[in-house]
């Protein structure tokens, strides 16, 4: 069966150990993380874990149902089953030779992103988008020359209150 | 009202109940015993952690209650760790309490100091490290409720010393209320109602059932079910006891060394009900081959059995208890019109099998260990509480002892620990003091948690060890002999104790049968004599009986080796 991404969205309880106990269900039962992002809730001791996986369907039952078991986790919601928005921050540091400044700058502009530093030798650019527009910013700047990539990983909410 | 943290556990294990605690002492936890010996509870001192947690798991199943381990920090917390995965793969309640290093020292190397929370993290149900003595009451509390609700399962807490010595204003915990743990108790009752649509329709059902019966207490309304839906009963090696051994719906264990009628059932029905298990590797064999004709049902309390390794028709989750009692309400309103008639061909087919193969042995020359559990049966009435170690032992104890009644088998059924049976009998024994508790043996197995006989003296227990001596471990050179060619690698054990001498060693009774006549003697007078303390009986058997039927692994359940 094919493997497809799943973008789980995870609220736990804020306890000393939580992120030890998911990250331990998925090495232990040989499950893969794409991603993972951890931040609090808006609900005081509640965080939200947001965790990108490839797997197959009966394998992301499993994998949600595991989770639902550890004791500190409230619930699990797979948002790739409704419609949802997905933003990833990068900064990207991008060699920058004065006959491609103009050209990174273009890019910079056309993809709504944001120059947060400048070097002698290099530009650090900050983008937020979905995987696609990461993607594709990373294509066009690469030919200049990409020194290093700092990703946030994805975060996610559904796209109707839930 | 003032209470120190020792004070406060010991207030609050009363308050759940707890009148024995398994244990060991160390520097971690002398501020814990030393309260605990001006309470009321029992404090049973093993000889190694690992005893403790495993007399715990014996008692828990013996009793029908949480067990308890006490242990201190470092080499006293990683010493439990075989006794908690076992528990935890058998799903049997436990807290296990550990003593940490004080606060202050956490996370610099002190002296027996482990992390014991992350070491033990994959194989308990939840655990803990308590942060303050004002938290301690509230987590004691959640982990007995954790520990013995939805699927049962260990959980430990680790208490740093300067928790325990702290005094503090005692605060009432209150109920415990957990928001990210409800268990579903209750099952749909739409998937009930499409169980019993298919019980009624089908033509070779069969249930397979497992130790979530026995955990849920529900042996009667599962014998009920059966004979009310004439379904014929599989169990699982955790589910002997589940369904009476002398049941003509009976079929015998399933799997790896289950009865050729069992596995020849389970292929070939249109209607598997599962119930309580959580289809092992060693019971399904190749699981594209499993009850591949049939129907499948699986009733268990996690969802997570459910569909991990087996396709399922009818998912219901919740627990066994409830959602056999809804189900037998719902079948006395069934069309179960002729339902005898319907399933007489399928039983006809099973007495065929039945006939074709059953458990066998021929005792020649030398003590067949079949005969030896076959007397040991007789002689007891099967109504003796057996524990096993692991290996031949155990399967020729499932095979060859037939269990009527539940909590009467005690085995390490998931993990397979060799030296579970001794502890686990001492902490039988102590929960069900009037009933008589033997462990079957291995010559391998007993050597490896036989320091327990010393506890077992002390606490001037009757359990009685009988030793299936062979000389080998033996179950690993059986799979040498069939699969490696009769290479036996390091599986020869001929330095063993003289194990007669080494029970009065240690102040308790040996005795020693190496002819077929000898057997009935010396397990007579073992069993009924010695009622002030253990009695090891030793007994020499073929060295090379190998357990059939078996299943290659990852064979087939069909594809079964006979006699
Ligand atoms: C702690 C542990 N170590 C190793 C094994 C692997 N093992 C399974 S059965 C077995 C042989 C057991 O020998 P013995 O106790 O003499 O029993 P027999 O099979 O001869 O009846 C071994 C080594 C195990 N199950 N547990
Ligand atoms: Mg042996």
């Amino acid at each position: 069966m094919a493997e497809e991404k799943h973008v789980l969205s995870i609220l736990v309880d804020n306890k000393p150990g939580v992120l030890s106990r998911i990250a331990g269900l998925f090495s232990g039962r040989g499950y893969n993380i794409d991603s993972l992002c951890v931040a609090e809730t808006m609900e005081e001791g509640v965080s939200r874990i947001t965790l990108v996986t490839q797997a197959n369907l009966p394998l992301v039952e499993q994998i949600k149902k595991q989770l639902n078991k550890l004791i500190n986790v409230i619930k699990v919601f797979d948002m790739t089953e409704t419609e949802y928005v997905q933003r990833e921050l990068a900064m990207i540091k991008v060699t920058a030779k004065p006959e491609n400044r103009a050209e990174i700058l273009r890019i910079v502009d056309i993809f709504r992103c944001k120059v947060v530093d400048v070097g002698a030798e290099h530009y650090t650019i900050e983008v937020t988008g979905d995987e696609g527009k990461l993607a594709a910013i990373r294509s066009l700047l690469r030919p200049m020359g990409i020194k290093e990539i700092a990703r946030t990983g994805m975060i996610a909410l559904f796209r109707d209150v839930k | 009202m003032k209470l120190s943290g020792a004070q406060i556990l010991m207030k609050t294990l009363r308050e759940e109940g707890v009148d024995t605690i398994f244990g060991y002492p160390g520097g971690a936890v002398i501020d814990i015993y030393d309260e605990l010996v001006k309470t009321d509870i029992r404090h049973v001192l093993v000889r190694h952690e690992q005893g403790a947690v495993h007399a715990a798991d014996g008692y828990a199943r013996a009793a029908g209650k949480v067990g308890v381990c006490l242990v201190t920090s470092g080499p006293g917390a990683t010493n439990t760790v075989t006794g908690i995965a076992s528990a935890y793969m058998d799903s049997i309640p436990l807290v296990v309490i550990t003593g940490q290093v004080p606060r202050g020292l956490i996370g610099n190397d002190a002296f027996q100091e482990v992390d014991i929370v992350g070491i033990t993290r994959p194989c308990t149900k939840h655990n803990y490290l308590v942060e303050s003595t004002d938290s301690l009451a509230r987590v004691i509390k959640e982990a007995f409720y954790i520990a013995r609700s939805g699927r049962p399962g260990p959980v430990l807490i680790d208490i740093p010393k300067d928790v325990a010595n702290t005094t503090v204003d005692y605060k009432e915990p209150g109920d415990v209320k957990m928001r990210s743990y409800n268990p579903t108790i209750n099952p749909n009752k739409r998937q009930l109602q499409k169980v019993v649509k298919l019980v009624e329709k089908a033509r070779r059902p069969v249930i397979f059932a497992g130790g979530g019966i026995i955990l849920s207490k529900s042996s009667e309304e599962l014998t009920r079910f059966a004979r009310q839906a004439q379904i014929p009963v599989t169990t699982s090696l955790m589910g002997l006891g589940a369904f009476p051994g002398s049941d003509p719906f009976w079929l015998g264990m399933i799997g790896m060394h289950g009865t050729y009628r069992a596995n020849m059932c389970t292929s070939e029905c249109d209607l598997l009900i599962a119930i309580g298990v959580r289809f092992d590797d060693r019971v399904t064999g190749k699981t594209d081959a499993f009850a591949a004709q049939a129907e499948i049902v699986h009733i268990d309390i996690d969802p997570t059995s459910i569909r991990k390794n087996i396709p399922v028709t009818v998912p219901v989750v919740g627990d066994c208890h409830a959602a056999l009692t809804t189900l037998n309400g719902m079948l006395d309103e069934a069309d179960l019109t002729d339902i005898a008639g319907k399933r007489e061909q399928w039983f006809a087919r099973i007495g065929e099998w039945k006939n074709l193969s059953r458990l066998a042995y021929v005792q020649g020359e030398t003590i067949k260990p079949q005969y030896v559990v076959e007397k040991l049966y007789e002689l007891t009435g099967g109504d003796a509480i057996i524990t096993t170690e692991v290996g031949q032992n155990q399967m020729w104890a499932a095979q060859f002892y037939h269990f009527n009644r539940p909590n009467h088998f005690i085995t390490s059924g998931g993990l397979g620990v060799m030296g579970f049976g001794l502890p686990a009998a001492i902490g039988a024994q102590i929960a069900q003091p009037d009933r008589l508790v033997v462990d079957i043996a291995g010559d391998g197995s007993i050597q490896m948690n036989i320091q327990e006989m010393a506890t077992a003296v002390q606490c001037r227990l009757p359990v009685k060890v009988v030793i299936l001596n062979n000389g080998y471990l033996g179950m690993v050179r059986q799979w040498q002999e069939l699969f490696y060619d009769k290479r036996y690698a390091c599986t020869c054990m001929d330095h063993a104790p003289d194990f007669v001498k080494l029970a009065e060693a240690f102040g308790a009774v040996g005795l020693r049968a190496t002819t077929v006549d000898e057997v009935e003697t010396v397990l007579k007078k073992g069993l009924s004599n010695y009622k002030d303390r253990p009695v090891i009986m030793d007994f020499v058997v073929d060295k090379e009986e190998s357990v059939y039927p078996m299943v290659p692994a990852g064979a087939p359940i069909t594809e079964m080796l006979l006699v």
